[in-house]
Formats: structure tokens, sequence, C-alpha cells
């Protein structure tokens, strides 16, 4: 018992004396500033065209968007496919992980069938990469700051930015690393692996008093920070420039294409997006004229009672 | 009714008069409508009708949400989907559902505020603030279920830790804990009976709103000056009074107006602000999130639940006095739950005589801290807990517990208070003029 009290009082102030002095290499997110931001944004259509051009040319390879129905690509707010394109769609799309779509096999052929408008966008197991259904939503590329998420408020969580950042953030690898640590290096990327001969250590050394009275001292190796900011991703560099030839003649630059990518992304997180920030417009603005109405009735009310006291 | 002396309702028809002999509600909302209200009621007394009102918008929304809703570890997640994206208006019911959630918690905590200055909670009012606290707490549990329904990995995850806090319990921790899951860990069981249970408390709570009104009006309302109405005569009634109706109905809707404005903007614009990217990748059991946070309003008392670690002297002493029965998790549980009795106990804690804050120099500034502290606690609650976080988590900690067990207690003797208005028409005049007729 006392022994456990003289470990963890010593070891408290060694830790915070560290955590103080460590530098670790923060990711830094780039705001982009998508069409769809602000009250009043709106997804471009030629651009969730474009994205999702590069989403079926490139990332679909690796990545499935299983909760996005395809027929979704014709409806309001979309990339705005005519019905006839939206079945020519379905049908040229190859599914490259069958095993993982059995909901496309047919029992009386006894083969998987094609793609129609009704299903959804299929599941793609192959390397493992997560589905992009939700990516949008499901990362903020803003922080802080200091945890109080202000940041948020006025640039947005940052979800399409982020996929931006990974997009164009394949950069050398650090000097530090060993030349065989596997993957690629991604500096907008957190959660990846990371070698130890990158990360800063700060050592404690803790004084134990045993419970015999003798005194020993024990050394801990604790991470306190990084050399270079985001860590080792399992996805190769997926775009190069002038991958995709966009019928619309845009540019098809790597960043160009990722923000395309990411604004696709995001409508197929969020394919409501444009409905909702109408219905919020029209609310707020219904609301502000009955708020100013019924503050006159108010006012006119307690006029009966009170007024206020003119200081004279 | 016993109460405030007033005009009470006259059948006027022969029908009226039938149905009154018999069921004697048109009554009683003529009572409820018509109950004198103290005449300078300020903006602070407006978060009863929002919380009334948000209820009442997470019930319609959840119970129309509960029929495309599917509660299985297999189709929660993209039921959930479902909804979004093919469920006509489906979206907004789950936008507004989710940041209703936010908007009842802004509400409690400013309703729950505006009684800690103004003395609400002393007698004759201690039932109404005892039901009012049984209504944050049922609100507590059913908002925890609510975000474990999605079955996304902070659902997953902040079940399995907030569920564990029942684990470290002594003795019987573990079973408890199994008990409530319905098996050893959150899965299947623990969604089924999530969902059922928060589909009950809603109305458990409109149960107990019920009563806690029931309270008030039986008491009379308090009022900024802590003066009570008087209820000598009618007419000196009159005096300090106006009806519910139409003056204190309009005023409470204007409040809501702004801030329903202020709240679909954030549903509109900023949907997903308040909530936690994570939610957004189905719950895996096999994946632990970075960081797992609870939703901003349970953070204050997050933040007291990690506070005492097990280098906290005072969690040592207890270690040392129960022979480790209480240890530093356990000890975390109890000051969780504790902090909420201790504000649950002011009714007899607050020793002073003076009910309002208005008329207490000194309560003043302990109350403004209180309130500091409690920003500080949301804060601190969302931050890691390494660096300088856990200390400033230990003396917020420390701050909320020596305000109500030895700040309220001493003050209310050692405190000189301020002259208090002999009625509340003295202090209406005090502010206003009255209109020439
Ligand atoms: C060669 C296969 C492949 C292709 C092509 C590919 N990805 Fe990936 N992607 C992966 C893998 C594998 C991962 C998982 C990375 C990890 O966790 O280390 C991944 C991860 C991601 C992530 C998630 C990063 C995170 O925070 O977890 C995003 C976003 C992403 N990919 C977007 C895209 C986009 C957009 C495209 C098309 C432009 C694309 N990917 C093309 C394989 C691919």
């Amino acid at each position: 018992m006392f022994r456990k009290i003289a470990i963890s009082a010593v070891s408290a102030l060694t830790l915070a004396a560290g955590a103080a002095t460590a530098e670790t290499a923060e990711i830094h997110i780039h705001d982009v500033a998508f069409g769809f931001e602000g009250p009043f944004g709106k997804f471009d259509q030629n651009q969730l065209q474009r994205g999702l051009q590069v989403y079926t040319e490139v990332c679909s390879a690796c990545h499935g968007m299983k909760y996005v129905p395809i027929r979704s690509l014709s409806e309001a707010g979309g990339p705005g496919l005519t019905d006839q394109q939206v079945r020519d769609y379905a049908e040229a799309f190859t599914v490259l992980d069958e095993a993982s779509n059995h909901q496309l096999f047919d029992q009386d052929k006894g083969e998987y069938r094609p793609l129609k408008p009704s299903d959804n966008f299929p599941v793609n197991n192959t390397i493992g990469a997560p589905d992009l259904s939700l990516m949008a939503k499901a990362r903020a590329g803003f922080h802080g700051p200091y945890g109080s998420g202000l940041n948020q408020l006025f640039k947005g969580m940052g979800g399409p930015e982020y996929i931006a950042a990974i997009l164009n953030g394949y950069t050398e690898t650090p000097a530090c690393a060993p030349a065989d640590f596997p993957n690629y290096y991604n500096s907008a990327f957190a959660p990846g692996g990371y070698p130890d001969e990158c990360k800063i250590f700060e050592e404690t050394v803790t004084e134990v008093t045993n419970p015999d009275g003798t005194v020993t001292t024990r050394t801990d190796k604790v991470e306190v920070g990084r050399m270079a900011p985001g860590s080792w991703i399992q996805m190769p560099p997926p775009l190069m420039d002038d991958q995709v030839t966009f019928a619309d003649g845009s540019p098809a630059t790597v960043e160009a294409m990722s923000h395309d990518a990411a604004a696709f992304l995001m409508w197929a997180a969020e394919p409501k997006l444009m409905a909702r920030k109408q219905m919020g417009f029209v609310a707020v603005l219904m609301l502000t004229i009955l708020s100013v109405l019924l503050y006159l009735t108010n006012k006119q009310l307690w006029s009966r009672v009170k007024v206020k006291k003119t200081h004279a | 009714m016993a109460g405030i002396p007033h005009d009470h309702y006259e059948p006027s028809t022969r029908a009226e008069q039938w149905l009154d002999d018999r069921l004697p509600i048109v009554g009683l909302a003529h009572a409820t409508m018509t109950i004198p209200t103290p005449k300078n009621l300020n903006w602070m007394w407006i978060w009863g009708i929002i919380l009334a009102f948000t209820l009442a918008l997470q019930i319609v929304t959840g119970i129309i949400l509960a029929m495309h809703y599917t509660p299985h570890v297999a189709m929660a997640f993209e039921s959930v989907e479902h909804i979004m994206r093919d469920v006509n208006g489906g979206w907004a019911m789950r936008y507004l559902h989710a940041n209703g959630a936010s908007l009842f918690f802004l509400a409690v905590y400013l309703h729950i505020f505006r009684g800690l200055y103004y003395g609400s909670y002393k007698s004759p009012r201690e039932v109404t603030w005892i039901i009012g606290m049984l209504i944050y707490l049922a609100m507590m549990a059913t908002a925890f279920m609510g975000y474990v329904l999605p079955w996304g990995q902070m659902s997953f995850w902040g079940a399995t830790v907030i569920t564990g806090l029942f684990g470290a319990i002594p003795g019987i921790g573990e079973s408890l804990q199994t008990w409530l899951l319905g098996g050893p860990a959150v899965d299947n069981a623990t969604l089924n009976r999530f969902f059922s249970l928060h589909y009950l408390l809603p109305f458990v709570i409109a149960a107990l709103v019920i009563t806690h009104i029931w309270a008030f009006h039986t008491t009379g309302n308090g009022n900024p000056t802590g003066v009570e109405v008087r209820r000598t005569s009618k007419a000196d009634a009159e005096k300090d009074t106006l009806p519910f109706w139409p003056y204190f109905v309009i005023k409470d809707f204007f409040a809501l107006a702004v801030i329903l404005v202020v709240f679909f903007a954030v549903v509109g614009f900023m949907p997903n602000y308040l909530g936690h990217p994570d939610n957004y990748t189905p719950a895996n059991p096999l994946v632990t999130p970075s960081h797992i946070v609870p939703e901003w309003y349970f953070l204050p008392f997050y933040a007291i639940l990690r506070a005492f670690t097990a280098d906290v002297l005072i969690v040592q002493i207890t270690d040392f006095l129960t022979f480790g029965i209480v240890d530093a998790k356990f000890f975390g549980v109890l000051a969780m739950f504790g902090s909420i009795a201790v504000m649950a106990l002011a009714p007899w804690l607050d020793t002073s005589r003076v009910r309002s804050g208005r008329y207490r120099p000194m309560f003043k500034w302990w109350f403004a801290v209180l309130c500091v502290d409690f920003v500080v606690l949301t804060w601190v609650g969302s931050m890691p807990t390494t660096g300088i976080y856990p200390t400033i988590s230990l003396y917020a900690a420390y701050y909320w517990f020596g305000y109500f067990l030895i700040v309220l207690p001493v003050l209310g003797l050692i405190e000189k208070p301020l002259p208090e208005p002999a009625t509340i028409e003295e202090d209406f005049k005090s502010h206003y003029a009255t209109p020439a007729e």
C-alpha cells in the first residue's frame, strides 16, 4: 500500500515534467473552400460527377461504399445523373469482391448478376480498405483550440478536408525510419504504424520504496513526441496527375482530383445535405418572424402592467 | 386546491356542470392555466417551458425513429443509415432527436443553476427540487442508452466504459454488470434492453414532470426576490401576481421561439457539431477508439469520475481505512454519483435564511465560481488524462464538493444578507412604473 503511494507520487511528478517539455510534430489539415460549406452552400453537380468518376476509376478498386444506393446518383441534390445513365452505370460496374456481395448471387442461374440501380454500391474487402460511405463524417479534420472544438464552429468538421489531406499527404519517408519499414508514409494520417526510431522518448526514473525500507530505482521509457507528423499508411498513393480524363475538360491534377473525390464522398455520406440546409434556412427565417411577432405581442401585453422606469 | 387565493372555475352551462360533477378536468386545466404567478419573474424562468417542449419533441421524433430502427447488432447501424437516406424526412427526425438531447441538457443545466442561485430548492420547495433531481437522473440514463442505439464505435465503447463503472462496485460489481448487460459484454442483449428502456424512460420522465409541476403549483413559483406571494387575501395576492395565461405563456413562447432559431440553425447547418465522428464507424468490439469521450452533457461528471486517481491523497486514505474495499476506481464512481447527491441535498446543506442570491453578497461570488467550475469540468472532461489536466480536474472536483458541503452550510452562518423587499409588489415597483390608466 505505502509502496504504491511512493511510486505513484514520484512518477506523477516526472511525467508531468516530461509532458510539458515534449514537442510533438502536429498534423495540420488545410482548410479547403468547398462550395457546399456554410449555411447557403450547395454541391457543385459537375464536381460530384467528377468525384464519382474518380471513385469509380480509382478508389473503387479497393474501397466499397455499401450504404450508398446506386439509384441515389439520380436523386435531387446529388450528381444528377439521368435514370438511363444510372442504369448504364450500374450495369457497367465491375464487382471485384463477389464473395463479400452475396446479395448479388442469382440462385436460379447459379452465378453473380450485374448491379442494378436498386442495389447499393458493392462491398469491397479485397485488401481490407475501409468502406467510404461515411468516411467524410467519420473523420474530423479540425480540432481545438485546447479541445474546445471551437475551430469546427467556423471551418466545419473538416471531414472532406481530411480526405483531401490524406490523398495529398504522401511525402518522402522521414530519414529517421529504417529502410525496411512497411507501407507508405503519409503526413496527414495519424493512427498508422510508427517506427520507434522516429519517436521521442523520455526516460523517467522512479524511486521505489520497498516494504523492507530499501530504496531502489526503476527506469521507464515513455513516448512524449514524434519527429515527423503523420504515420505509415497501408494505402499506396492512389492518385497521379492525369490519372483520369474528365469529360468536362477540368484539370486532373492530384490536388484537383482529391477535392473532387472529397466533395463526392461528402455527398455519399450526407446525400440530404442540400435539403437539410434549405430546411435550416426556412426554419430560421420563419422562427425569426415568429419571434418578432411574439416579442411585439409580449411587449403589448405587459405594457398593461408595467412600463420601463424613466430615470429622470 | 390549496395555495395562493384566486378565482376558481365555475361551470357556466349545464353540460359543463354535468362533466364537472363527474370529472373536474376543465377545472384542472383552468386552475393550471390561470395559476397566479409572481409578476417579477425574469428571463431565467423560461427554461421550464423549453424543457417541456423538448420532452415533447424528443418523444415525437423518437417514436417516429423507432418505427424505422432495428435494435439488432447486425442491423442497427444500417437501419440508422436507412433512416438518413431512404425514409422521407428521416434525416430531419434523426438530427432533431440527436440535437434535441443537447438542447434538453443545456436547458436543464440552466434551469438547475437558476434554482441554485435563487434558492428555489429551499423550504417549502424541497420536494420539487428532489423530483427535479430524479428527472435529471432519468434524463441521463435515457440519453446514455439512446447514444448506444446507433451502434457506432462511440456507442459501443461508451456503453462498455460506463457499464464498467458498475463493475467497480466491490463484491457484487461484476455480477451486477453482467446482469445489466444481459451477458458478459456489451452485445445484442444489451442493445435490446437499452432500446426497450430508452423507449420507456421518457414516459417515466413525463410522469415525473407532471409531479414536479404539481409540487410547485402547490407551493407557488419561486421568484427572483425569494419573497413569497402574499396569501393574506385575494386582493393582496393579485398585487404580487399575474395569471399564467396570457402573461407568462406569451413570454415563454417568445423565449422558446428565439431558442428554436438557434436550435434549427444547429440542426440545419451543423448537425454533427456536437456528435463524435467515431460514431459514423460501425461498432467494432476488436478496435478501441483512441479517445473514448462521452457526450458533452456528461463531461462535468465524467471529469469528477476521473479526477480521483490512485495518487490522490484522499483516495489513498480511503483505500487504507476501508482495507482496499474503496479503491481508486470505486472512489471515482462514488464521487460521480456523490456529486449529484450533494446537489440534491442542497435544501438541507444551505443554512441561510435568505432564499435569493440577490440579497447574499458573499454567496454571489461563491456561486459565480461554481458556474466557472462547471464550465471547467465540462472542458477538462474531454481532455486526455495526462499532463496538467488531472490536476485541474481534481481541484475543480474539490470545489464542486466544497461548494455544497462547506460553503453553503458555513455562508448561511457568517454572511450578513442585504435587506429583502417586503413584498413582490414592492420589488416590481422599484423596477417598473405602473402605466398611467
Ligand atoms: C490500392 C488500394 C486503394 C486505392 C486505389 C485507394 N485506397 Fe484508400 N485505402 C486503402 C487502404 C488499404 C486503406 C487503409 C489504410 C490504413 O489503415 O493504413 C485506405 C484508407 C483510406 C482512407 C482512410 C484513412 C483513415 O483515416 O483511416 C481514406 C479516406 C481513403 N483511403 C480514401 C481513398 C480515396 C478517396 C481513394 C480514391 C482516390 C482511395 N482511397 C483509393 C487502399 C486504397
